[in-house]
């Protein structure tokens, strides 16, 4: 597995040279969020009996932040490489397709969970600490990062130019994750956007995770951790799928 | 069996790419410590074939193997015995050149490869920029990276799709210098160029494609052979010729006399009728085929 360790480690290097924005602007983006948000909803909402508006969003938000950033990295690390034709430089040694997807997964993770940590700690100043389930917040923040890095390493190599990337990115990341629940609960909407929610997989992602932070949720997270676990599963074979073809890689 | 396994190995190999087909049956075989060409125009199927063999191509049929390894189904033995230095001028803006190469080596299991990249770094002119990101190097300076790169493994065998493409004429001489020294070490050369006197002057045997076929291969010696068109230039102290060889004998602008001839006997035959008719020869200068000459010859036969 020495050629992984090379790629993990180059995967890693790559958002660490450009930190600022691949770590420090996502939180920055989700600081402001948290301020205007609980500044023009923290008097009038309380989701849940007894939990602070902000209490209730800042889980959502680190959610999000860490969805949007794990996906973001294997993404834009292939598109780029493809885009610049330094997609050789991988393609040529003699790296399994094994190897690629856990390189390029685990480094997207890792990205996700540093940023995730990031709003964490920023928003301590505005929320108070509280963590009723470490264990169900680590298997949640693991899960969520991880399948959105497989869609990230799809998403890669399946767009050819930057705009399709980006309309991946904007029409499919970003509704599926605004619409799931960050700044509600979904038992505010009418019963139609209920159940649209409740296909919607980033909802067990957002709502599970809150349970961890409030020990309340709008589903058993239970169940989100199976649908988490069932989209993962689906989502590295689809992936391992076409790395082992090579599709769009190996002509 | 190891006298006989090729360095290369390539059979009956095609590859078809929606409406053309880039490669039509190519067989090739070329043996440890050649330095071989790879001639053809514009889309006759090198780089498709040298894709193929990096891996970077899959093959509709036909198989190929590098050091008796099988490039698809033996692909991991393929890729650490193969150095690829592709004709794209592709780099990796996030790295500088040192972590380029550190980075590079990983992917192939070394860890402790730094006394070889200070090698590579300095037989390359690459030592002094070892710490400048790659986008500010100059192109020179990006072509010799991708050699440094496609070496970081030593490969034993050593493909360079158009090196010398856009390379100014200093670095042409020394990355030529470097390889040749690599052969001469053991290692296997296959090049493609489009300077023709660059593998006239370097490569033991040359293959010619074609449309996706070999339409030659053999010795550079050899094909140098085909053509006996030889051509002598001549300048006269007075414009008199041989009646006999008026037809034969061009003026050109500058008021030298040219001649094509296969044979030296001809040549010498025009020298006694120059001397019987009194003409004397004031310059003469001889010019031999070159591989330009045969290749625009094949191109155009086949």
């Amino acid at each position: 597995m020495s050629g992984f360790s090379a790629l993990f480690y180059k995967e890693l290097l790559r958002f660490w040279k450009v930190v600022v924005q691949t770590v420090v602007a996502p939180v920055v983006t989700a600081l402001l969020y948290l301020l205007i948000f609980s500044h023009v909803l923290e008097a009038h909402v309380e989701v849940y009996p007894g939990v602070s508006y902000t209490s209730f969003l800042v889980p959502g938000l680190v959610m999000m932040s860490m969805l949007q950033n794990a996906f973001s990295n294997s993404s834009s690390s292939l598109i780029q490489s493809k885009m610049q034709g330094n997609i050789v430089f991988v393609l040529l040694p003699p790296l399994s397709y094994l190897e690629f997807f856990l390189a390029y997964l685990g480094a997207a993770i890792l990205r996700g969970l540093i940023v995730g940590l990031g709003v964490w700690a920023v928003t301590l100043w505005y929320a108070p600490f509280q963590l009723p389930h470490p264990v169900w917040l680590l298997a949640y923040a693991l899960l969520a990062c991880a399948i959105m890095a497989a869609v990230g390493i799809v998403a890669g190599i399946w767009a050819e130019k930057y705009d399709q990337l980006a309309a991946f990115q904007n029409f499919l990341i970003l509704p599926l994750t605004f619409l799931s629940g960050v700044f509600y609960s979904i038992h505010s909407l009418p019963p139609f956007w209920q159940a649209v929610s409740r296909v919607n997989p980033v909802f067990y992602l957002i709502d599970g995770f809150r349970y961890a932070f409030v020990g309340q949720s709008d589903t058993d997270p239970g169940l989100g951790l199976l649908v988490a676990g069932a989209c993962f599963v689906a989502i590295s074979a689809l992936t391992l799928m076409l790395l082992k073809s090579g599709y769009k890689l190996r002509h | 069996m190891s006298q006989a396994t090729p360095a290369i190995h390539v059979d009956d190999l095609r590859k078809r790419f929606r409406t053309t087909q880039a490669l039509d049956g190519v067989s090739l075989d070329i043996l440890p410590g050649e330095f071989f060409g790879l001639l053809g125009p514009n889309g006759a199927g090198k780089t498709t074939l040298i894709s193929i063999l990096a891996g970077l191509t899959r093959a509709d049929a036909g198989q190929a193997t590098i050091m008796g390894h099988d490039v698809v189904r033996d692909y991991r033995q393929a890729r650490r015995a193969l150095g690829v230095v592709p004709q794209e001028l592709v780099y990796d803006p996030f790295f500088n050149v040192r972590e380029t190469l550190r980075i590079q080596s990983g992917y192939f299991g070394l860890k402790h490869n730094d006394g070889w990249i200070d090698e590579i770094m300095h037989h390359l002119d690459l030592a002094q920029h070892a710490d400048k990101n790659t986008q500010s190097l100059s192109g020179g300076m990006k072509r010799r990276l991708l050699v440094a790169q496609a070496l970081v493994h030593k490969p034993p065998v050593i493909v360079l799709d158009e090196p010398t493409a856009g390379v100014d004429v200093d670095l042409r001489r020394s990355l030529w210098e470097f390889i040749s020294r690599l052969n001469r070490e053991g290692h296997t050369i296959l090049l493609t160029t489009h300077y023709l006197e660059e593998a006239e002057a370097l490569c033991g045997r040359i293959a010619m494609l074609k449309s996706g076929r070999v339409v030659a291969c053999d010795t550079t010696r050899n094909l140098l052979q085909l053509t006996n068109e030889h051509c002598a230039q001549l300048r006269l102290d007075r414009d008199d010729v041989p009646v006999a060889w008026q037809d034969r004998l061009l003026r050109d602008a500058e008021g030298s006399w040219r001649i094509n001839f296969s044979e030296y006997l001809e040549l010498e035959t025009l020298l006694a009728d120059l001397r019987v008719t009194g003409v004397r020869v004031t310059e003469m200068h001889l010019q031999e085929p070159d591989l330009e000459d045969v290749f625009t010859d094949i191109m155009k036969r086949t």
